[in-house]
């Protein structure tokens, strides 16, 4: 008898903590996986380097330097998923936001301008250093505000254009500011970019003596021993990637963002419901490169320098890939394929194509996988594009949109385009007969 | 210096039309376009080269004359074969997806042609032997004029002249202007759409194939030139009005004479290093201020 009723306990175990999960609140059962995964990235320094390096295919995890960098990536990826997934405006020159922002950095917190001599706030820097060098946190923020007005600034000529058109003026930009950046070094003689060779040493991060004996808070991040620098800016970038994310969830929710939905669905029908096309363009570009901005000066101070070399077209490509395996619009699909993608990027493709070469392949025919690395890419879209258009983890409404778009119905043709007056299919919905044109 | 521009200016229009064509019927911005051209460049050198025609400089006049016009006919062919098959793996499939997403889906397959080019031909230049010769056509007060760039204008013309019968006067070209007009109508009328959509991807590739061969004379051609080099001629088509085929040749010649004026001139001239920055402030200017383009009409995209 006892026994029985033990099995009975064991078996409905499972089913009772599905049910107490059940009862939960929606609010409590949605948060927990993103609390999960917060504390997991939160403690990884710590497990990191016990990970094995033997995994089958990817070998291991990366280790913290690179991480840092894939998290700045997934960062510039979230920024512009604002810009094409929220708002639907296909930007081919993101890598733009992500120059001008580490450059402000540049500008603003290294020995570039040695005309002069400003201190504000920097830490670790001897007051007779000459050049600009106003804190690094302040300098994140400047850079993305500057980026925002830069974005605003792009934006405002461009935006009246739809579709491929600024998909191609936005493609134009990305490659005009790294080729300024990159013969900057001799504008009517004054040194504005230093060229080929970028700007470095950029300052680090820190929170000076003050705060260090106040609540122990490091003085600056690059002068303890390794690995606490790299925890320390990886702790850092984390924190701007949940902020990021909070900020984007908020956006998309707003006003301003169902304004952004409404006329990535239709444009047309979005202006003629009361929606000021051009202003709300512009603020979706304007978060965008505000993002994007943060990105690039913490980048720039996290390799300590700002190089011309960083900033390829294939760069926006590679952020638009991000944004596409997500999911348009999807924020926890981008966080997902950005992590996947970056880290492909900087370690993967290169534990991947080892472990290949080793395994599969015999010693005269090896693979260099990550030379390859953007045609794979390139096949990633392609192949998103034909079978799986709304990405891994479809946002809800956006998939209802393919749909609609997919499945024929008076929704067939338009939505990113109205058709002109004079096109075919213009009025149909009218009646037989009556069909009202122009 | 204009006359340098002319011949830059020449294999633009080449590349330009392949993506005014393709615009004019799809409405769709081939961003593969540069990529197809790079390849069927880099395929060129190999005809030229020691293993198919084994053409040097010292080869006889008949042999470079049968070698040059046999690679511009194969590259004209594999050009045309790759375009065509560009679109019959990924955009014919799009044909009824949101205009962004077959966009998206160009720049994907821009990659993908990129990156089989650098898997075949990996990272270095190619060229061809110096086979035209680089003496002068002519010499006026210092302005000098060497054939190998006679050459290439010598080449493009007839073929401007070509393309312009084909769609002014074949009933394939017909077929092309009314399927631009009207998909859906010119199905009713009994067009082949989808043929005729290949037909002009074709058409764009061939144009590319002899572009990318006409560049050699001058140039060299790495597995990536095809991206600025299509970004230029792309600015061209939009320069002269999309979808306009005199409107293309037009706008790449000024681009190329543009581009040779910036790179030439010692004074008051930003020089190479500014060259892409120049063209592309012309492509967002014009984009801006004038859409439809020299010879362009006004199209609701534009406005």
């Amino acid at each position: 008898m006892r026994g029985y009723r033990q099995r009975a306990v064991r078996a409905s175990r499972l089913s009772r903590v599905a049910e107490a999960w059940g009862t939960l609140p929606e609010r409590t059962r949605s948060l927990t996986p993103v609390v999960i995964v917060v504390a997991l990235a939160v403690t990884y320094p710590f497990y990191v380097d016990s990970v094995p390096t033997n995994l089958p295919v990817i070998k291991t995890v990366p280790p913290l330097h690179d991480a840092v960098t894939i998290l700045v990536f997934v960062m510039m990826g979230v920024g512009l998923n604002i810009v094409v997934g929220y708002a639907g405006l296909l930007d081919l020159g993101y890598v733009a936001f992500y120059a001008i922002g580490a450059y402000t950095a540049g500008w603003l917190a290294s020995g570039q301008f040695e005309q002069v001599k400003v201190h504000f706030g920097a830490v670790g820097i001897p007051s007779s250093a000459t050049g600009i060098h106003i804190s690094i946190w302040l300098v994140l923020l400047i850079a993305a505000v500057v980026t925002a007005v830069g974005g605003i600034l792009i934006g405002l000529p461009t935006l009246r254009l739809r579709g491929d058109y600024l998909a191609i003026v936005t493609l134009g930009f990305g490659e005009i500011i790294p080729q300024f950046v990159r013969n900057g070094d001799e504008l009517h003689g004054f040194d504005l970019t230093h060229g080929t060779f970028g700007i470095s040493p950029i300052d680090p991060p820190g929170f000076g003596h003050t705060l260090n004996s106040a609540i122990g808070l490091p003085v600056r991040y690059d002068e303890s021993f390794p690995p606490t620098p790299d925890r320390l800016f990886f702790w850092t970038i984390l924190a701007l990637i949940l902020l990021t994310l909070f900020c984007s969830m908020r956006l998309r929710d707003s006003r301003l963002g169902r304004a952004w939905i409404a006329i990535r669905e239709d444009e047309t029908a979005a202006g003629a419901m009361g929606i000021p096309l051009m202003r709300t363009k512009t603020w979706a570009y304007a978060g965008g490169a505000f993002f994007g901005g943060i990105a690039g000066a913490y980048i720039a101070t996290f390799n300590s320098g700002a190089f011309p070399t960083q900033f390829d077209f294939n760069i926006s490509v590679f952020l638009l890939c991000m944004v596409i395996l997500g999911g348009m619009g999807s924020l926890w699909g981008v966080v997902v394929a950005g992590t996947i993608l970056a880290w492909l990027n900087f370690d993967g493709l290169g534990n991947i194509g080892s472990w290949i070469n080793t395994t599969l392949l015999p010693s005269s025919h090896q693979i260099d996988v990550p030379k390859y690395s953007f045609g794979i890419y390139g096949i990633i879209i392609v192949l998103m594009m034909l079978f799986r258009p709304t990405g891994l983890i479809p946002e809800r409404r956006r998939k209802r949109e393919i749909e609609e778009a997919t499945h024929g119905g008076p929704l067939d043709q338009p939505l990113y385009e109205m058709r002109g007056a004079d096109e075919p299919g213009a009025g149909e919905r009218g009646e037989p007969g009556k069909v009202p044109r122009g | 210096m204009a006359l340098i521009g002319l011949t830059t200016g020449a294999v633009y229009a080449l590349v330009a039309l392949g993506y005014t064509l393709v615009y004019g019927i799809l409405q769709l911005i081939n961003f593969a376009h540069g990529d197809v051209f790079a390849l069927s460049g880099l395929f060129a050198t190999t005809m030229i080269g020691g293993a198919v025609f084994g053409l040097t400089d010292t080869s006889t006049t008949l042999g470079v004359v049968g070698g040059l016009t046999a690679t511009f006919v194969i590259a004209a062919v594999f050009g045309a074969a790759v375009n065509s098959s560009i679109e019959f793996v990924a955009y014919r499939r799009l044909r009824s997806a949101p205009r962004l997403a077959v966009l998206i889906t160009a720049v994907g397959m821009s990659f993908i042609v990129q990156n089989i080019s650098l898997a075949i031909y990996d990272v270095n230049a190619r060229s061809i032997p110096p086979l035209i010769s680089g003496h002068t056509v002519f010499n006026i007060s210092g302005v000098v004029y060497t054939w190998d760039a006679f050459f290439v204008v010598l080449v493009t013309a007839p073929v401007l002249v070509l393309l312009t019968w084909l769609v002014k006067s074949t009933r394939q070209g017909k077929a092309m202007r009314a399927t631009s007009q009207d998909p859906e109508a010119a199905a009713i009328m009994g067009i082949n759409v989808n043929r005729t959509i290949s037909f002009t991807f074709a058409l764009a590739g061939a144009l590319a194939g002899i572009g990318a061969t006409l560049y050699l004379v001058e140039f060299n051609i790495r597995y990536d030139t095809g991206f600025t080099l299509g970004l230029i001629a792309f600015t061209a088509a939009v320069l002269g009005g999309i979808g306009n085929l005199t409107g293309a040749v037009l706008g790449a010649i000024l681009i190329g004479m543009i581009q040779a004026f910036n790179e030439g001139l010692s004074w008051n001239a930003p020089g190479t290093a500014w060259t892409k920055s120049i063209v592309f402030g012309i492509l967002i200017a014009i984009l801006v201020f004038r859409p439809e383009g020299l010879l362009g009409e006004r199209t609701p995209e534009g406005a």
